[in-house]
């Protein structure tokens, strides 16, 4: 009975947190919020870090977090962005440029799943605290990729490749459709998997998940790979949009990703937290970060706002924690 | 000068609530100055609640509290300290990086208010307070190394280095020996010839018939009644704590004709610092008990059954079969399951629902043919065992952390059991629960050897030991010392076994 609802009673809060930012929005900004351009710009931003946050969440879900997505998504990047560039194709539109797409793909997908498997290492295997492990290799990432490309950006894709990041399928754009495809990947492997349900229980508490015969090094392996494969993924979209990648692009996606997880009930501690719930939570910060651009807020006082949100929502989940704690003392009669 | 009073403390109808729940109601306890003074209850029953209040931690709703003839309107901790309540917890609240001495004389120390700090002035408290307890003990030695009996002793010392009036023992007796135990006693009876009274908290009642002058007894947040020592007897204890008359049955085991092999067999086990040279059988229908004092090995021996202490040398048989455990998962898939005896932190999963605390060990059963979970397996499987073990729930989808004591112990069995298991460990199967749910799980735990599951029970609680098990091994710093048949002994001679120094 409780347990079921505090579940619903969060996703209601999350609901009517979403909708009421997204009227008073609409109410103080009218006739530039409600824009299909408006929409338009939002759903080609709202792929890139909801996949960076999935990233995040997974990490987070099993008491952990991954610091190092950005970097990862960048190094995945750069190293796509180098084999499309270094091949030159003699007639357009034939199957070396197929394959030349397919090969940076692969390899960009492949370097983001090796980036998640040496955190798996650390936090399993050597147990460093999952804050420090993808600190320290979220600086080991982004130096390599400094090192491969001098600092400098690399400019210039094929048109096949701008697809990903720019067409559209029925009017709907196609890093939208690989992000639905995306999270509902994560639903799936979340809530119907044995791997989904030992990450929640790995996360609620590692000792007895031990004890209960789960191989919390393998969970937590494979964990720190899916979230590096979900940040070389955001990698391929994040290029493809831009048409360009250069060291460091999107660090701001970050502290973002964190506070998206932290707005949408993911518990940092571990154990508790949904892909609609994170879903949520991206709208909302999307709705905001619209709003700001137009306002045309300064990217500082941008940063300064979302740092201020992601505090007080941990502060009023703090308190939310302490109200439930209290209501379960109550139905002990203790 | 004031002439001291007879009584040193008094509450009055105390009450206290938490958001709804009447943790104590209308709660009354006056102690006197040297007396020894027992408070009984079981878990829940509000005696921790009591004692927060005595020592100042907590308000209470009503009531008044009166020490040394003086009332409280509201008292402070600092109040209760200053008028010589001092109350030891079961952890002791030591600093394990500090010394004897230091541990010692901190709190005088500290309340001083000094800038500076005299290594002299240090010892010397130390060394007066200690003299009196009469222990041959080095000063300097840091109390990470020494004993918890002596740990308790440092408690003591440091509690009179602040004219402690009224000493209050939180289950000080859990983890010593039976000789440790004598000891602290005799350290108690000390204290009451110097006047200063002891309120003693435990629930191994034949300990609290041996020690104290009075007890008084509460049951669900209400004063069951405050009775003389003498004219008390253990059953009429038992019945005013819990309130119900337990029967309890002995294990009915008979060896079986034709029986070969036994279902689990270790030979020759051991581990440098651990344990050494464990050999036992355990055949289908037995339930064998293990009992020893805590960090005897009792312990690391199970853990390394389940694969989580991989020993230095020796076998393990299953069905007759070699088995190599290096991990919970190998030591499942071999049939063995193992109740850890610390049920908050090793057994469950406090914020997940019951149901998922109890499918965690069989989520590859729960799979449809595409290998997705199958939710209404789940829910199957979850309700099967819960109308099984008779846990009291709202629904499965209740958090495991709103059950009592005995509900979560059973949920903790009840994710064994569903492995279906060929041997099962429990260690501490009963630790904080109450009477009537403790004899509950015992029926359980019988009901299994009876259909044919090998059952070990680790416990040092020596009832338990002997009211459920057909053979019993005493473990004694990491050796077996003495396998018995339950039938050749009683309660005090197993005590006796486990108290004796080995030579």
């Amino acid at each position: 009975m409780l347990g079921k609802y505090s579940k619903y009673s969060k996703t209601l809060t999350l609901f009517i947190i979403m909708i009421s930012v997204f009227m008073v929005i609409s109410i103080f900004l009218p006739g530039k919020f409600l824009t299909i351009r408006n929409f338009q710009s939002m759903s080609s931003q709202i792929p890139e870090f909801g996949l960076l946050s999935i990233a995040v969440m997974l990490a987070m879900l099993t008491g952990g977090i991954d610091l190092s997505i950005v970097a990862t998504a960048n190094l995945s990047g750069i190293v796509a962005a180098l084999i499309l560039t270094k091949f030159t194709f003699s007639q357009i539109g034939g199957y070396e440029e197929l394959f030349t797409i397919i090969l940076a793909i692969t390899s960009a997908l492949i370097i983001s799943l090796i980036c998640g498997f040496l955190n798996g290492i650390l936090v399993a295997y050597v147990g460093v605290p999952a804050i420090l492990a993808t600190l320290g290799t979220m600086g080991l990432f982004s130096g390599i990729a400094i090192i491969i490309t001098k600092g400098y950006g690399i400019v210039g894709f094929s048109e096949k490749f701008l697809l990903i990041g720019s067409g559209t399928i029925f009017l709907i754009p196609v890093p939208m459709i690989i992000f639905i495809l995306c999270a509902l990947a994560a639903v799936i492997i979340l809530n119907k998997t044995t791997f989904g349900f030992s990450v929640y229980m790995l996360g609620s508490n590692p000792i007895a998940a031990r004890f209960s015969g789960i191989s919390n090094e393998s969970i937590l392996i494979k964990t720190y790979m899916m979230s590096g494969l979900f940040a070389g993924l955001a990698s391929i979209i994040m290029i493809s949009r831009v048409n360009s990648i250069r060291p460091g692009y999107g660090s701001v996606y970050l502290l973002q990703a964190i506070l998206v997880c932290v707005l949408g009930g993911v518990d940092p501690s571990g154990g508790a937290g949904s892909i609609f719930g994170l879903i949520m939570g991206i709208i909302t910060l999307q709705v905001l970060q619209s709003g700001f651009n137009i306002l045309s807020f300064s990217p500082f006082s941008k940063k300064v706002i979302w740092g201020l949100i992601l505090i007080l929502v941990m502060i009023i989940n703090f308190y939310s924690a302490k109200l439930s704690q209290k209501s379960i003392k109550r139905l002990k009669t203790n | 000068m004031v002439e001291k009073l007879e009584k040193l403390l008094a509450v009055k109808d105390i009450s206290k609530s938490y958001v709804g729940v009447q943790a104590l109601d209308r709660v009354s306890l006056s102690i006197n100055r040297g007396e020894i003074h027992c408070l009984v209850g079981e878990n829940g029953s509000g005696k921790s609640t009591l004692i927060k209040i005595i020592s100042g931690v907590v308000k209470p709703d009503e009531g008044e509290i009166i020490i040394n003839g003086k009332r409280f309107q509201s008292l402070h901790a600092i109040d209760s300290i200053s008028e010589g309540i001092q109350v030891i917890y079961q952890d002791l609240s030591l600093f394990p990086n500090l010394s004897i001495a230091e541990n010692i004389s901190l709190n005088q120390m500290i309340e001083r208010k000094k800038r500076f700090i005299s290594w002299k002035e240090i010892k010397n408290i130390a060394e007066r307070e200690f003299s009196n307890i009469s222990k041959e003990l080095d000063l300097d030695e840091k109390v990470e190394n020494i004993s918890i009996a002596n740990k308790q002793l440092v408690a003591i010392c440091r509690a009179l280095t602040q004219d402690a009036q009224l000493i209050i023992m939180d289950e000080p007796t859990t983890a010593i020996t039976k000789r440790e135990i004598d000891c602290l006693f005799s350290v108690i009876l000390d204290l009451k010839k110097r006047g200063i009274s002891t309120l003693f908290v435990s629930h191994k009642l034949s300990e609290v018939l041996q020690i104290s002058n009075k007890v008084t007894v509460i049951r669900d947040g209400k004063l069951v009644g405050v009775y003389n020592t003498e004219g008390l007897d253990h059953n009429t204890l038992s019945f005013y704590m819990s309130g119900k008359k337990i029967v309890d049955s002995v294990l009915d085991y008979r060896e079986k004709e034709g029986q070969k092999e036994p279902l689990l067999e270790v030979k020759n086990l051991s581990k440098k610092g651990n344990f050494q040279d464990i050999n036992f059988k355990v055949c289908s229908g037995e339930i064998v008990g293990i009992t020893g004092i805590l960090g005897s090995g009792r312990t690391e021996i199970a853990l390394s059954l389940f694969g989580l202490n991989r020993p230095d040398s020796g076998e393990i048989y299953i069905d007759g079969k070699l088995a190599k455990i290096k991990s919970p998962q190998d030591a499942i898939e071999l049939g063995l399951s193992y109740l850890p005896e610390d049920r908050l932190n090793q057994g469950l999963f406090i914020k997940q629902s019951i149901g998922n605390n109890i499918v965690v060990t069989i989520l590859q059963r729960l799979l449809n043919r595409f290998k997705l979970f199958d939710n209404s397996k789940k829910y199957e499987a979850a309700k099967e065992w819960i109308e099984e073990l008779n846990v009291i729930t709202p629904s499965l989808e209740t958090a495991a952390q709103a059950l009592s004591g005995g509900n979560q112990q059973r949920v903790v069995i009840a994710k064994w059991l569903a492995t279906d298991p060929k041997v099962f460990i429990l260690n501490g199967p009963t630790v904080g629960i109450d009477v009537a749910s403790k004899s509950n799980i015992h029926n359980i735990i019988k009901g299994l050897a009876n259909k044919g599951m090998g059952v070990i029970i680790i416990s040092d609680e020596i009832p338990e030991i002997i009211w459920n098990c057909n053979r019993i091994i005493v473990i004694r710093e990491g050796r077996i010392v003495k396998k018995l048949n339950t039938n050749e002994v009683t309660e005090d001679k197993l005590l006796d076994i486990l108290a004796r120094k080995s030579n």
